[in-house]
């Protein structure tokens, strides 16, 4: 940690026992988000999300591909992440470092384990042919809070991602006119806490991401349940902690949830 | 190929190779095995067969990383070729990659880095073989290499995972019942601090079975706390014997 993170910590910490925040946001309030759909035409699907400052954009391609040996009948699903040298001074170019690493996998998780999308109904051929879903989490400005930024602009661009129809001639896949929507069945939302200075706060922004012993995230399904859990940092929680988080985490997803999902 | 029918809980509550919900698999950890490493513990639980080293603190490598407040904890945690049913390429993954960093930040809270500034200390595990609970077996074998190395510690880290399989929460999964599972929360632990330092879950989980399911974890760290105890002890009853021979 840099000097002026050691005395930005003080002052952040000495606040949050006030239950105040440096942006001027309670303990318990997430930023501001803004949800852009379909903005990029050539994906089959995209969406861009500000949270506060943070912005990430999420491009979906579709192609036809070959299962897993394991899972002849399913579709695949990939999930990378880019933190593009644009959105942060500490963003370096080259392969992504463990950070993209976490983040893709983190946003996989929620996705995969939820069973958001039924991969069965993307099997083309069963062992041949099936669809591969390709998420491309794109970092645009990095303020905090990439985690669920990224995982709730996934599951806004997976909403308006258009798959191709096709049909089956002779063994070969033609595409046909038209389009049909990604057949979703369920909508996981990822919720981030920091703990600084043994205080809980949700939805890190930068400055507070700095000076954090450790964060949790809590991805919860559109009926309550947690799907995936990522604990981060170099600080620990108590079983205490965690499970308030679980609690808070789920009537906050729920929240959120009503922002992307139009049933 | 098994049946995919085949149960893996019976009508007892007996699980496929014969625990209890709640039994860890059979344990064996030796302290102390490497004779170039700074410190040194290997671990069998269950088919898992895992080794760890820990050299430093010494001067770091490149030097543009050392800390001038701390040391550097660097962390490799690793696959052999040979360790699982098909063979894995000996390149990093995104998981193993994942893993080091989750690993290292679950240890780090238990080490004294403030005592070494500008130094690092660097951790490998190697997973011989591999049969589920990797990370969590990886984990608990790391921190007595560490302690073998003589690094000042607040406490062991101890790590376990529960579950869910077939509808009950069962403790300290196989690769078989976390592929059939219904989930897997791996959690590290010290005892001494009551401090969770590692908390990943996948699968599907209510808040209540999340809940047992985090304590049942936790009642598989502490027994893994004692076997951990236990093997320190044999080490240095060992050495002891031999200063006074």
């Amino acid at each position: 940690m840099s000097t002026v993170a050691r005395i930005k910590r003080t002052q952040i910490a000495q606040l949050m026992e006030k239950g105040k925040r440096l942006d001027g946001r309670e303990l318990t309030a997430y930023r501001e988000i803004k949800i852009e759909m379909g903005i990029i035409e050539k994906a089959e699907g995209s969406a861009r999300i500000l949270l506060g400052d943070t912005e990430v954009l999420v491009g979906v391609k579709i192609e036809v591909g070959s299962p897993f040996p394991d899972t002849p009948n399913e579709g695949v699903l990939t999930v990378n992440a880019e933190l593009v040298p644009l959105a942060s001074p500490t963003f370096e170019p080259g392969p992504p470092n463990e950070n993209a690493i976490e983040l893709a996998r983190v946003v996989d998780r929620g996705i995969r384990e939820s069973k958001a999308i039924n991969l069965e109904k993307l099997c083309l051929e069963p062992g041949k042919k099936v669809l591969v879903v390709f998420i491309d989490v794109y970092v645009l400005n990095h303020d905090g809070n990439l985690i669920d930024a990224s995982a709730m602009a996934a599951l806004a661009a997976l909403l308006n991602t258009k798959m191709f129809k096709y049909e089956i001639e002779e063994e070969e896949i033609k595409k046909k006119p038209g389009y049909d929507p990604l057949p979703m069945q369920n909508y996981p939302i990822a919720i981030t806490f920091a703990k600084i200075n043994g205080k809980l706060a949700i939805d890190p922004w930068l400055e507070e991401e700095q000076v954090m012993e450790a964060r949790l995230t809590l991805t919860t399904e559109k009926d309550g349940k947690i799907c995936a859990i990522q604990k981060g940092g170099t600080g620990y929680f108590t079983v205490k902690q965690i499970v308030e988080l679980a609690q808070t985490a789920r009537e906050k997803a729920s929240e959120i949830r009503k922002l992307l999902v139009k049933e | 190929m098994p049946k995919s029918e085949e149960r893996m809980i019976d009508k007892d509550g007996v699980r496929i190779d014969g625990r209890k919900y709640n039994e860890l698999r059979q344990t064996k950890i030796e302290v102390g095995i490497l004779s170039n490493a700074d410190g040194s513990a290997y671990i069998e639980q269950g088919k898992n067969k895992i080794l760890s080293a820990v050299y430093g603190p010494h001067e770091v490598h490149p030097k543009h990383l050392a800390l001038p407040n701390r040391s550097r904890l660097r962390c490799r945690y690793h696959m052999a070729p040979f360790s699982v049913e098909e063979r894995k390429s000996p390149a990093p993954s995104r998981r193993e990659q994942e893993l080091s960093k989750v690993i290292r930040e679950a240890l780090e809270p238990s080490i004294f880095l403030e005592y070494y500034p500008r130094t690092s200390i660097d951790l490998f595990i190697e997973i011989l073989q591999a049969n589920g609970g990797t990370r969590c077996a990886g984990i608990t074998v790391a921190s007595l290499a560490l302690a073998d190395a003589g690094i000042p510690m607040r406490d062991l880290t101890t790590a376990c995972a529960a579950g869910k399989v077939e509808g009950q929460l069962v403790l300290d999964l196989t690769d078989n019942e976390d592929k059939k599972g219904e989930a897997d929360v791996p959690v590290a632990y010290m005892p001494n601090l009551d401090a969770i330092t590692l908390l990943q879950m996948d699968g599907q989980l209510t808040l209540e079975e999340f809940e047992k399911t985090i304590n049942l974890s936790l009642e598989g760290c502490k027994q893994l706390y004692e076997l951990q105890k236990e093997a320190l002890k044999v080490k240095y009853v060992a050495v002891k014997e031999e200063v006074e021979e």
